[in-house]
């Protein structure tokens, strides 16, 4: 095995939480290394450089990784799951192919069993993130608009991406309906921003922003991070954390891309790798101290596994609109965000407006609700639904639950040999009557906004890649992976920065929290420097 | 699947340069492809051919509906091909480019209708407020 010189902090993952961690650190002026399995994206890899753009999202930049199958990424047993999972492995890893969708969680969503009984309490709440929130806006670069009365005040740095022609038809629908309606916060430059260039509207940019609007790590923190010493080393998966006599981490074991074994030492060892990958890794490194995996004693490791379910719900107006040519992202609602007690249900969730879709993927859309058919009828119907589509979605908070789990397939292993996850999830019958809840006022909106051909999606086609809550910060050893500052209850200097360390999920888009509660435990890490093992 | 409809200036999935770029870009599905070929061939008794056009849109929409996986990717590779080709994107008023780098235009829209959301007082829930009852 070949054999590296010891790093103060090791990090494995360079994605949302991984990047900011180590941006945070570098002024430590520690030694920080990074290991990243995957690659730098380049900018002319991104589809909406060809005129194949639509069709690569469903080969290379599919989010799934188990059908994008690049040799950087690893399988993913998700039969048993209703919710199927995606992710992205490359510098950057789930910023590269996201929506820039940037809500915050809300204040109630750290305190859900004090306000609502239901599951636990953060350890840290919404005040103690608020400035880490407000950094990362700034490093990120969002796009938004103060004001918004359903959240706590916040001053996007950039104005909001246009209405156009869909978000005008939502917002006088919801204006109509008396329903709380604000331009959607969004990680995309709309103006130019920091040395990256605004946004020239290249379509959805879910598989990556061609001219670099789009704000993904690797064109945010990494450079910054770079610049400032930390090194980021490519190609590299980890197989597992080694530990020393002493119970402590010693490093880990990685093959490089040519699959040669290395062993990277390191004073400490920060987890970065998703609610997925985190959990997968511990597993992974189980041994004669740690049998049930590292980091492992209450057993809640892989567990709570919380992938936020998000019905879909569509229909198509008379009037033409600008789907395809812009932002997926318009407006959000929290008019039933907070819990009402009136409901059948607790918690509530976020509803996202988006732009409709370009012209072969409306025909796929199309084909598959049925609504477009083959042969000679198929044009006349078609041109009726092209831009002419609206699309809400219902961001559904599903409450943690042991059963649903991160496991290690027996079988299933990735291109050097290591177990792959396997997930076992359901949906809750809460969750359920909140997706109805939300599947039915949608088809309110839209009918209100004019629209018929309307068609509800439950889950097949919806899987956001938000992957959360399998190794759980809290302040009890016995109920919890992590303390309230993010480092490992039983491994002193490991800690842990990604949403697997979520203890609920809120109704929203998790990489703004993902990246200001990374900010936290960095400058809960800097502040404690000195005692940092105690 | 996409037939050619002259009065709408569409080209079919069937014509050449259509159909090569559909063959081009089957690459990973073909499993799948080969699959869903497969049931229309037994569906149809190894007909498919043979049977008038009636009859042949009828299979393949019976089919399309219950084919699951495989009917899914078919039609998808083919309308992903299809729905490039200059002719029918001009045919359907869409520039026949690439999205970048001109981009496109999206207006702003009307920002008036937020004045009676902005006059909203806040309804989040402050955690930091204690409720009248728990003083």
């Amino acid at each position: 095995m070949a054999g590296n010189e010891k790093v103060d902090v090791l990090i494995i993952g360079s994605g949302a939480s991984g990047a900011a961690v180590a941006w945070s650190l570098a002024e430590t002026k520690m030694r920080i290394l990074c290991l990243e399995q995957g690659d730098w994206m380049k900018p002319t890899d991104f589809p909406s450089n060809g005129r194949d753009w639509e069709a690569r999202r469903y080969t290379d930049f599919e989010i799934s990784p188990n059908r994008r199958g690049r040799d950087t990424d690893y399988p993913i047993n998700d039969d048993n799951s209703l919710m199927k999972i995606a992710n992205f492995n490359g510098v950057g890893g789930g910023t590269i192919i996201y929506t820039a969708h940037w809500p915050r969680m809300h204040p109630s969503d750290f305190k859900v069993k004090s306000l609502d009984g239901v599951a636990d309490d953060w350890p840290v709440d919404y005040w103690a993130l608020e400035k880490f929130y407000d950094e990362n806006d700034r490093m990120m670069g969002v796009s938004g608009l103060a004001g918004d009365p359903g959240v706590p005040p916040r001053h996007p740095p950039m104005p909001p991406i246009g209405l156009g022609k869909t978000g005008t038809r939502y917002a006088q629908a919801m204006n109509r309906l008396g329903w709380h309606w604000w331009p959607s916060d969004s990680s995309i430059a709309t103006t130019d921003y920091e040395g990256r260039a605004r946004c020239i509207n290249l379509g959805h940019c879910t598989p990556g922003c061609a001219q670099g609007a789009k704000a993904s790590t690797d064109i945010t923190y990494w450079p910054l991070a770079i610049r400032a010493g930390v090194e980021l080393r490519t190609r590299c998966r980890v197989r597992e954390i080694t530990i020393d006599a002493h119970g402590m981490a010693a490093g880990v074991i990685y093959y490089d891309a040519g699959g040669v074994e290395h062993f990277q030492p390191a004073e400490v060892v920060i987890l970065a790798c998703n609610g997925v990958g985190t959990p997968r890794l511990l597993l992974n490194s189980a041994s004669a101290k740690f049998p049930n995996g590292l980091a492992n004693s209450s057993g809640l490791v892989g567990r709570n596994l919380m992938l936020h379910p998000w019905p879909m719900v569509s229909g198509y107006v008379d009037e033409p609109l600008d789907g395809g040519r812009g932002p997926i992202n318009t407006i959000w609602s929290k008019q039933f965000y907070e819990t009402d007690p009136s409901r059948d249900f607790v918690r509530g969730y976020t509803l996202q407006f988006s732009r409709g879709t370009g012209p072969a993927n409306q025909a796929m859309l199309g084909a598959v609700t049925g609504l477009v058919p083959w042969g000679r009828d198929h044009h006349r119907q078609y041109r009726q639904l092209l831009d002419h589509r609206l699309n809400i979605g219902v961001a559904c908070e599903d409450l943690p639950e042991e059963h649903n789990r991160v496991t290690l397939d027996p079988l299933l292993k990735d291109s050097n040999g290591i177990p792959a996850p396997k997930i076992d999830y359901t949906i809750s019958e809460n969750t359920r009557r909140m997706m109805e809840h939300g599947i039915a006022r949608a088809k309110e909106i839209l009918t209100e906004a004019g629209a018929t051909r309307l068609y509800a999606s439950r889950t097949a086609l919806n899987y956001p890649g938000h992957l959360l809550g399998t190794a759980r910060m809290g302040t009890d050893p016995e109920r919890s992976v992590v303390n309230e500052w993010g480092r490992s209850h039983d491994v002193k200097n490991l800690f842990i920065v990604d949403g697997s360390i979520w203890v609920t999920s809120g109704g929203v888009n998790p990489t703004s929290t993902i990246q200001a509660l990374a900010l936290y435990i960095a400058d809960q890490m800097k502040q404690r420097l000195a005692t940092l093992f105690d | 699947m996409v037939p050619e409809d002259t009065a709408l200036d569409m080209p079919g999935a069937d014509d050449p340069a259509i159909f090569d770029d559909i063959v081009r870009s089957v690459g990973r599905d073909l499993p799948l492809i080969r699959v869903a070929l497969a049931a229309i061939a037994a569906k149809s008794g190894g007909a498919f051919a043979d049977m008038d056009r009636d009859a042949r849109e009828a299979l393949i929409n019976d089919w399309y509906a219950k084919g699951g996986a495989p009917a899914v990717t078919l039609g998808r590779v083919i309308v992903g091909a299809y729905y490039r080709d200059d002719r029918v994107l001009r045919a359907l008023g869409h520039e026949a480019r690439a999205p970048f780098p001109k981009g496109y235009v999206l207006e702003q829209g009307d920002w008036s209708l937020l004045d009676v959301v902005r006059s909203r007082a806040p309804f989040w829930r402050d955690d930091r407020v204690v409720p009248a009852g728990e003083r």
